[in-house]
């Protein structure tokens, strides 16, 4: 099935991915052309493929479809995905992932500010950096960067796991660095892999919750 | 204090009240601000500053209990092909699973569902029990996103953008660890037992050109079903909706500083925003001077507590209004019925507003399975909807009395206000007077 956006508007696309689409359709977007909303609320087990750019809130709220933007995307990609998968082959705009519960989001490219914030299960791989404020509130999901993180990565995050290849430029509130065990190389290469990317994994610094803002402490005022 | 002491020349400071001492002795030993759930208990102008002019020689007023004076409204008329039909304007507020019992939310529903009006979720998500329970449930689309997701949002029958509310506008929240049940965990995706944070802001947009593209968002998701409302704390109320009605609201809700919370600072619940009076009469400022009244409806809430509030409300040109804290008494909040148990936390019925540590006697804002179940949901309905019909009937005795056949026809001039600064916020005229202070009436 193939959606000409000029042509049809995004109106057309979702509703056929609501209402029609079943598992195993196959679906070609064409002229995007940074238009918001594209197949957001997906919910069947189709593939999307979109040649070019996207608007806001590109596969927003995804239920089991594949997803791959072949360009560019605009903010809140995927945002509150729930499962499936999501892959821009571009970069990403701000809070790609924002309190998204499942499944895989890939951005090849960079990815701007508070990428994965409030996430709350899903696992995000950044093949490039990411902005400021990234995983601010990050509550559960793993966030992997194969670049660089910008400042404050990681602030007030609950249970969330960051994996960063590159340099972290500054850890937000309560956000530690934590030894890299068995487990998180299982885990991290697993994510890498899933996400079709190499590194060797020596190479990546894990950061989490000192969990010591968990429970207001007045002690900790200064903190906030 | 002795009883040999002669207390009559004995003067309490306004400034140093008893209060206002026990507070500052209470911060100093504690280290904390006060947190606490219920509202705003300053003095504030209210709808009890005006009164409605019955009919008499000039008007002819509609026989009570004979003559029709219909109560439904219609809410989400602008864009969505579901708009909500309620048949009495008052609906119940957002409140979360969390805040309060499961039994209180089931309670909440079935009430509002016996009268055919809508309830509301809350921080926290939807639950079954709650979805099953209400005809008419608006979903609630806060900063946290807990427990968001599009399977309920297609189940729900209209959503609510939540961007402030009255108790904290510009605040977030904070759902204090012993509330934190494995079910209120589970849902919020969080450990048990740790304070959650609700975001002040929501995390995927910050202005209300990003919110149009949302709105679009959720509707698309929605296939344009069902009515998009947004709700804001009274504060900068005229830019505030007309920012929402250009963000492409269908609903617009207006939440004045006595509206309830959970759990928020006493600084904040008492010296933030601006009472519901004002709020109301300048959303319809609003929504007139872009051509929009009644085009996007309007819901205010905050400190709603009887049919004459809700009539004063609709009179100022409110579509509907809202009640939460009014809803949880409904239920047996603060009820003398439980004053033991209130004195054993330090409290006292009519005064209880410790919401936010779990131990409420009466089971509604709560998660401890022992008193939750202390709150029969069949009972706590039949009084919600006892309660709701109450409102619907005063509502209708005065509109008839003032010779309406709907209660959307009362209007500003069926209004007097007996105090300077009522009349000055409800731009009506001071009783026995044709003076409304800073506004020059043409005539």
């Amino acid at each position: 099935m193939e959606f000409d956006l000029a042509e049809t508007g995004v109106r057309e696309l979702n509703r056929f991915l609501h209402d029609t689409a079943s598992s195993g359709s196959r679906v070609e977007v064409g002229n995007p052309s940074g238009r918001h909303n594209i197949a957001v609320g997906a919910m069947h087990g189709c593939t999307v493929r979109i040649n070019g750019h996207v608007g806001y809130y590109c596969a927003g709220m995804n239920r089991n479809a594949d997803i791959v933007v072949r360009g560019n995307a605009g903010p809140g990609l995927a945002e509150n995905m729930m499962s499936g998968t999501v892959r821009v082959q571009g970069n990403a705009s701000q809070y790609c992932g924002a309190t998204a519960h499942g499944g895989l989001l890939v951005v090849e490219g960079d990815a701007s500010a508070r990428c994965g914030i409030s996430l709350k299960g899903l696992d995000i791989v950044v093949g490039g950096s990411i902005g400021h404020m990234s995983a601010f509130m990050a509550q559960t999901g793993r966030l992997v960067v194969c670049g660089d993180a910008a400042e404050s990565l990681g602030d007030s995050i609950y249970e969330a796991r960051i994996y960063v290849r590159g340099k972290a430029a500054g850890l937000g509130t309560d956000c530690i660095e934590k030894p890299m065990e068995g487990e998180h190389f299982e885990e991290l290469g697993e994510l890498l892999d899933r996400a079709g990317m190499s590194h060797p994994m020596r190479e990546f610094r894990r950061y989490g919750s000192a969990r010591r803002l968990y429970n207001f402490d007045v002690d900790n005022a200064s903190a906030y | 204090m002795s009883d040999k002491i002669d207390r009559s020349w004995l003067l309490e400071s306004a400034t140093f009240s008893r209060p206002v001492i026990r507070e500052i002795q209470r911060a100093a030993r504690e280290g904390i601000y006060d947190i606490r759930g219920f509202g705003a208990k300053r003095k504030l102008p209210t709808f009890d500053d005006l009164l409605l002019l019955g009919a008499s020689m000039s008007r002819y007023p509609l026989e009570g209990y004979r003559e029709k004076c219909d109560t439904r409204v219609t809410l989400g008329t602008r864009f969505a092909a579901r708009p909500l039909e309620i048949a009495t304007p008052v609906t119940i507020a957002g409140m979360s699973f969390g805040a309060l019992s499961a039994q209180a939310k089931e309670g909440l529903a079935r009430g509002a569902t016996e009268v055919g009006t809508s309830t509301t979720t809350g921080d926290g998500g939807m639950t079954p029990e709650e979805r099953e329970h209400s005809k008419l449930l608006v979903y609630q689309y806060l900063p946290s996103r807990y427990g968001m997701n599009p399977d309920d949002l297609r189940k729900a029958d209209a959503v609510e953008i939540v961007v402030g509310q009255g108790a904290k506008p510009g605040g977030g929240g904070m759902l204090l660890g012993q509330k934190i049940s494995d079910r209120v965990a589970e849902m919020r995706d969080l450990p048990k037992g740790i304070d959650q944070r609700s975001a002040c802001r929501h995390p995927d947009w910050t202005g209300p050109d990003d919110l149009e593209i949302k709105i679009q968002e959720l509707r698309e998701i929605t296939d344009w079903q069902v009515p998009i409302y947004i709700k804001v704390g009274a504060t900068r109320t005229f830019f505030d909706v007309q920012l929402a009605v250009k963000a492409g609201a269908d609903v617009v809700v207006v939440d004045g500083m006595q509206g309830g919370t959970a759990a928020t600072q006493d600084v904040f619940i008492e010296h933030v925003g601006i009472p519901t009076l004002p709020a109301v009469r300048i959303a319809v400022d609003a929504l007139k001077d872009l051509g929009m009244h009644r085009e996007v409806q309007l819901i205010v809430s905050g400190g709603i507590r009887s049919g004459a509030d809700v009539a004063k409300a609709l009179a100022l040109g409110a579509d509907a209004v809202s009640i939460g804290t009014a809803a949880l008494i409904a239920m047996g909040d603060n009820s003398p019925e439980f004053e033991k148990d209130y004195n054993e936390l330090g409290s006292s019925a009519g005064y209880y507003d410790d919401y936010q540590d779990g131990q409420d006697p009466t089971g509604i804002s709560t998660q401890d399975p022992g008193l939750g179940a202390r709150l029969d949901p069949a009972m706590a309905g039949r009084r919600v909807a006892n309660y709701l019909r109450v409102l619907t009937l005063e509502l209708q005795t005065l509109a008839r009395a003032a010779g309406k056949t709907n209660v959307r026809n009362l209007e500003p001039e069926d209004l007097v206000a007996l105090t300077v600064e009522a009349s000055a916020m409800a731009r009506v005229p001071l009783a026995g007077t044709d003076w409304i202070p800073g506004f020059e009436q043409k005539r």
